[in-house]
């Protein structure tokens, strides 16, 4: 089951540059959140300090307060919060030297798995939930993570952060890679992911956003300008810069 | 003439009438064109013969690369014919050196070259990949060039100097502190036997090890750089600690292109002569342990060459000349091979 | 959808993978450590050995016979420049016309071929060299002499020039050749004073680079210059060399000459690691002349 994110008084920073503004954000357990906003306006930023991959870039750093479930992620060991967050990049990158299998269970061979028997269970099991079982089970050792078409390739990808179980899964446009039809194919298991996971997708399209999330936040320029349910956001934004971006002004 | 505004419905566009300033441009135009004409007509003084002549120069040159690798290749099967002749395959597994009753096996040597690149790699290859890893992952960003212009530094160091350290310090090193404590550690294995001498194989290996690690080390870094970015993440994502990401996120897709290194640095310790001369000990014997002496295929070539009497003794010495370099030959082609696949194209980069 | 409550927790990042991370940190810093201390002392052997026995009469004489103390390396100072400049009359030409025909002429397979035995002749054994022009020039002629020697080391030389030379002119960029074919000048002309003169930094820093390599070298000398106890300035005759009187002192039993040797190799390593640090600062790696 999923579990609440709650952000309190989040800076970020690269270098001197202040990218995030002291933001606030409460997340509901097995909610999708779309964060979206104009290219340069930190929302990949505010989603990667959630399981601070921010802060693995040279110089750059993050204060504030981020709890995900009962985990204060700035006071754990970054290395335990990144398995307990899952992450889908905007460009797939699967492990090329691996196979299918190989991919699925990185995570779990990390964490010390041995059982092979387990393995292939969970393997398993997280292809069913990414909606790729059907397509590979075949060919799950013969074929490389790389050769697959880029749809599928995320998919794995979406797969593999799966199997370590994490708490929430955050996805920074994991679709803006992808053709319409693997897109659509993303944005329904998105749906379908919501039953058991916590979803926060960083995304460009704002019909998307509009498709697979319950809440929205609008990012400018570092700050949170706005976060309410879609429909909200959408229709009768209260602030006036969101409703520019919305109509497509700027951005 | 400005262009029509599409905006402004009152431009309505229309076929114009030349006015009279229209007209003289135009003319003017024509006018430039036909001398542009006459300009082309003219030919230039013909650069026809010194084209030709330069071509012709140039692939020459090309050509001359092609002959020498042609000429030493002939050399060596020429002047090595009479031992290849007389001794045949069994050659390469005879044991015996004996110049003075025309008796000439090559194994002592073969033996030799093998062990002492060896032990090289084994030394070195663990060391090399750890300071690329060190200095593309771990290092301080202000070190990096530091470090890697040290390591190539190395590489600059002629060999005979390395052999002149390897006497005079590396030698009385091992002779005094390192092969009595190697001996009492690690005697029962049988690598470690006999007398102290400091030179020896083991001098060899040592030496040859120092040498090989910049190559090594500076291809390692080439495909270690050359891991894109995006697979770092997607590892650290998962929960993995510095080491795993690094394991298997960057090794693991470097790895071909390291072995390739690898595979170089072996090409260059099997022709590595002068260092290896000074250290080895030049007896052509085998034997298990690590402080005996020993020699190489290219020592004894440096060694008995200007001294070889008679036509056997020089063809023999030759025809050992003819084995290194084809094995070399196979070594870095394979070598080659590898690391292009990885680094996509020439990684020849101008190296000291 | 397959149920998701969780089949296992395991425990999470266990003591042991974090020992393992920083014994990994741990182990590539000590590598980079252990390799920086052969070369530091090499170094300070160098210095302290070779200042030593650096003096003038080092500097001028050449060789007094065996026994004797004093004497120098002068002669072999000389040979060597004699030599090198051979070796460079007759590499740089050949390396720098290879590279500009892998650069500029070459088409597809042919060119592929040139290179890969450009390749070839880089990963021979020295030694191996040293047979061939022995093979070649000392047999024929019946004695050792400079010029044989200096062909050795061309041989040496050509494909690290080769090979600068090409991957320059493939920097150079193609506007500029096609600005000056458009204005009629011809081909060869615009190789040399247009294509070559903008990569010249870069083929620069390849010979000098080649230089250096080989001033080192001394398998290839063993049996083509020979060496000489003497002064000698005609490349027909055996004629001293820097690395080569190392050698031979280094593995004589004398003290003295052993002291020499020592001097010896600090005067080549100097001329070394000047020429590889002018290379460093002069030109910054890979930067055109007159190219922004």
């Amino acid at each position: 089951m999923g579990v609440g994110i709650e952000v309190r008084g989040l800076n970020a920073y690269y270098g001197k540059l202040l990218a995030l503004k002291s933001i606030d954000m409460t997340v509901a357990p097995n909610q999708v959140t779309a964060v979206i906003g104009p290219s340069g306006c930190g929302k990949s930023t505010f989603v990667r300090c959630l399981n601070r991959m921010h802060e693995t870039i040279p110089e750059a750093r993050a204060e504030g307060t981020v709890i995900v479930g009962d985990m204060n992620v700035y006071d754990n060991d970054p290395v335990e919060v990144r398995r307990r967050i899952g992450m889908v990049f905007q460009k797939p990158n699967p492990f090329p030297t691996m196979s299918i299998y190989g991919n699925v269970a990185a995570g779990l061979k990390l964490n010390g798995f041995r059982n092979r028997k387990l393995i292939d269970e969970l393997v398993e099991r997280s292809l069913k939930l990414a909606a790729l079982w059907d397509e590979v089970k075949d060919e799950l050792h013969k074929k490389s993570g790389a050769s697959l078409s880029g749809g599928q390739q995320q998919r794995l990808c979406i797969a593999r952060s799966l199997a370590v179980e994490p708490d929430i899964l955050l996805m920074d446009e994991p679709a803006s890679a992808l053709d319409p039809i693997s897109t659509s194919k993303i944005e329904e298991l998105i749906f379908q992911l919501k039953q058991h996971y916590t979803v926060v997708i960083v995304t460009h399209n704002m019909q998307q956003a509009a498709r697979v999330a319950e809440f929205t936040g609008f990012f400018l320029m570092g700050s949170l300008i706005e976060y309410e349910k879609t429909e909200k956001i959408f229709t009768t934004p209260s602030d006036k810069r969101t409703e520019d971006y919305i109509t497509g002004r700027f951005g | 003439m400005s262009s029509p505004d599409p905006k402004d419905p009152s431009q309505k566009p229309t076929t114009a009438i030349p006015t009279l300033a229209q007209a003289a441009s135009e003319r003017k135009a024509t006018e430039r064109s036909s001398v542009l004409k006459r300009i082309r007509q003219t030919s230039p003084p013909s650069s026809r013969l010194p084209d030709d002549t330069f071509r012709l120069l140039i692939f020459l040159a090309a050509a001359s690369v092609f002959a020498i690798v042609v000429f030493v290749v002939w050399e060596l099967f020429d002047k090595s014919r009479l031992s290849l002749h007389q001794f045949g395959i069994a050659f390469f597994y005879g044991r015996d050196w004996d110049p003075v009753n025309d008796q000439f096996g090559a194994l002592p040597f073969i033996y030799g070259t093998l062990v002492s690149s060896f032990l090289a790699l084994l030394l070195a290859v663990p060391l090399s990949v750890g300071v690329a890893v060190y200095v593309t992952e771990m290092c301080p960003i202000r070190l990096r060039a530091i470090i890697s212009f040290l390591v190539e530094l190395l590489a600059a160091i002629p060999s005979v100097i390395y052999g002149l350290w390897g006497i005079f310090v590396l030698a009385p090193l091992l002779r005094e502190y390192v092969q009595p404590f190697l001996a009492k550690a690690l005697g029962w294995t049988g690598l470690f036997t006999g007398p102290a001498y400091g030179i020896g194989m083991l001098a060899a290996g040592i030496v040859l090890a120092i040498m090989v690690v910049p190559i090594v080390a500076s291809i390692t870094r080439e495909v270690l750089v050359a891991v894109p970015q995006n697979q770092r993440e997607a590892v650290l994502a998962l929960g993995a600690t510095r080491w795993e990401m690094i394991r298997m996120g960057v090794l693991r897709n470097a790895r071909i292109g390291i072995v390739g290194g690898v595979i170089l640095g072996l090409g260059r310790a099997l022709g590595e002569t002068m260092a290896v001369t000074m250290v080895i000990g030049n007896r052509p014997e085998i034997s298990k342990s690590l402080f005996a002496p020993g020699y190489t295929m290219a020592s004894v070539i440096a060694n008995e060459f200007t001294e070889a009497t008679g036509d056997l003794y020089l063809s023999a010495l030759v025809e050992i000349g003819l084995a290194l370099f084809l094995v070399t030959l196979v070594v870095n082609a394979l070598a080659r091979l590898l690391v292009w696949s990885i680094t996509g194209g020439s990684s020849g980069r101008v190296r000291a | 959808m397959p149920n998701a409550t969780s089949v296992a927790k395991p425990k999470l990042v266990s003591w042991f993978r974090r020992a393992l991370n920083q014994g990994s940190s741990a182990f590539a810093l000590a590598s980079a450590v252990l390799v920086i201390v052969p070369l530091l002392a090499i170094f300070v052997y160098l210095l302290l050995k070779g200042i030593g026995a650096l003096n003038w009469a080092f500097l001028t004489q050449a060789p007094k016979p065996v026994g004797e103390t004093g004497g120098g390396m002068a002669n072999a100072i000389v040979g060597s420049g004699l030599i090198l400049g051979l070796a460079s009359i007759v590499g740089i030409p050949l390396g720098i016309g290879c590279g500009i025909y892998l650069a500029e002429y070459a088409k597809g397979r042919l060119g592929d071929i040139v290179r890969f035995t450009a390749d070839v002749l880089n990963g021979v054994p020295s030694i191996v060299i040293g047979i061939s022009v022995y093979s070649l020039i000392v047999l024929r002629q019946k004695h050792f002499s400079a010029l044989s020697g200096g062909v050795a080391l061309a041989i040496m030389m050509i494909p690290t020039v080769a090979r600068a030379t090409e991957e320059m002119l493939l920097m150079v960029p193609n506007n500029i050749r096609e600005a000056a074919l458009g204005l009629g000048i011809p081909k060869w002309r615009t190789t040399i004073s247009i294509s070559l003169r903008t990569a010249s930094a870069g083929v620069i820093t390849g010979c000098m680079l080649a230089f250096a390599r080989v001033a080192g070298e001394t398998a290839p000398l063993l049996f083509t210059a020979f060496g000489n106890q003497f002064w000698n300035l005609n490349p027909d005759q055996p004629t001293a060399a820097l690395p080569l009187q190392v050698y031979v002192y280094a593995i004589s039993p004398f003290d003295e000459w052993h002291k020499q040797a020592w001097a010896g190799s600090l005067i080549l390593i100097i001329m070394i690691v000047a020429a590889v640090a002018a290379v460093r600062i002069t030109t910054s790696r890979g930067k055109l002349k007159g190219v922004s």
